[in-house]
């Protein structure tokens, strides 16, 4: 059984921050015994996820906040993503079909791929709360 | 030419704008535009739309674009896109410019 051990932070909006994310999971991940490049691939879509939410939900603002809450317990990595924007509809949300190649657009495809449970909140009255689950293969 | 360090929506414009200032340089004659990611740390997807974006001017130039030497962290990416198929993609230097 692994221990408990999580990662709470809030960044501001803007993409000069994700490296800050990216390298506050790197090792939560790897502790909680994922491979290397398993949790490349992790780090990778929570990127995506994060880089969405300054797109589509904050539509660019940089003035805004990103709160990310990262546990992992029992070879299973859960991400909880919240946003105060714009939310998103999440019955729209589709990955494209790779075989059309283009700019743009694979953000999506990279967080279902890597997850298990991808799951968007939006039951508050604004931002989305956004859960990414993985567990050790 | 070569990328260096993180790709990522924080610096994929500054990459974008070194691929524009090479094209910009390109020699008439040439044949192809090379890019070494053997430096590259991390890419995600707005570095992915950076070199699709580029062998787009460069099928308008008529010019192939050859990537070179892919780091670990961008074979993943590749993989994960399956892009593999859609670039030339080439072990070394040497290598892709061979036949040009």
């Amino acid at each position: 059984m692994t221990a408990t051990a999580a990662v709470t932070l809030t960044v501001p909006s803007h993409p000069k921050y994700l490296y800050v994310i990216r390298s506050a999971l790197y090792p939560l991940v790897i502790d909680a015994g994922f491979s290397k490049k398993e949790a490349g691939k992790i780090i990778l879509a929570v990127d995506e996820a994060c880089s969405n939410v300054i797109k589509y939900a904050y539509e660019g603002d940089h003035s805004q906040i990103i709160t990310l809450k990262a546990t992992t317990e029992d070879g299973r990595c859960t991400i909880v993503i919240e946003d105060f924007g714009k939310q998103v509809d999440a019955s729209r949300i589709a990955p494209r079909d790779l075989a059309d190649v283009r700019p743009g657009g694979l953000g999506t495809h990279f967080m279902g791929t890597v997850f298990d449970r991808v799951e968007y909140d939006t039951s508050r009255e604004r931002g989305t709360l956004l859960t990414l689950e993985k567990r050790k293969g | 030419m070569k990328i260096r360090g993180d790709v990522d929506m924080s610096t994929s414009p500054d990459v974008r704008g070194k691929i524009a200032e090479a094209f910009r340089q390109i020699d008439a004659g040439s044949k192809a535009v090379l890019i070494d990611l053997s430096q590259v740390r991390y890419m995600d997807s707005s570095g992915i739309a950076t070199l699709v974006e580029a062998m787009q001017n460069c099928m308008k130039r008529s010019l192939r674009l050859r990537l070179v030497d892919l780091s670990p962290p961008v074979r993943d990416i590749f993989e994960l896109a399956r892009l593999s198929s859609v670039f030339e993609i080439y072990a070394s230097l040497a290598e892709a410019e061979a036949g040009l």
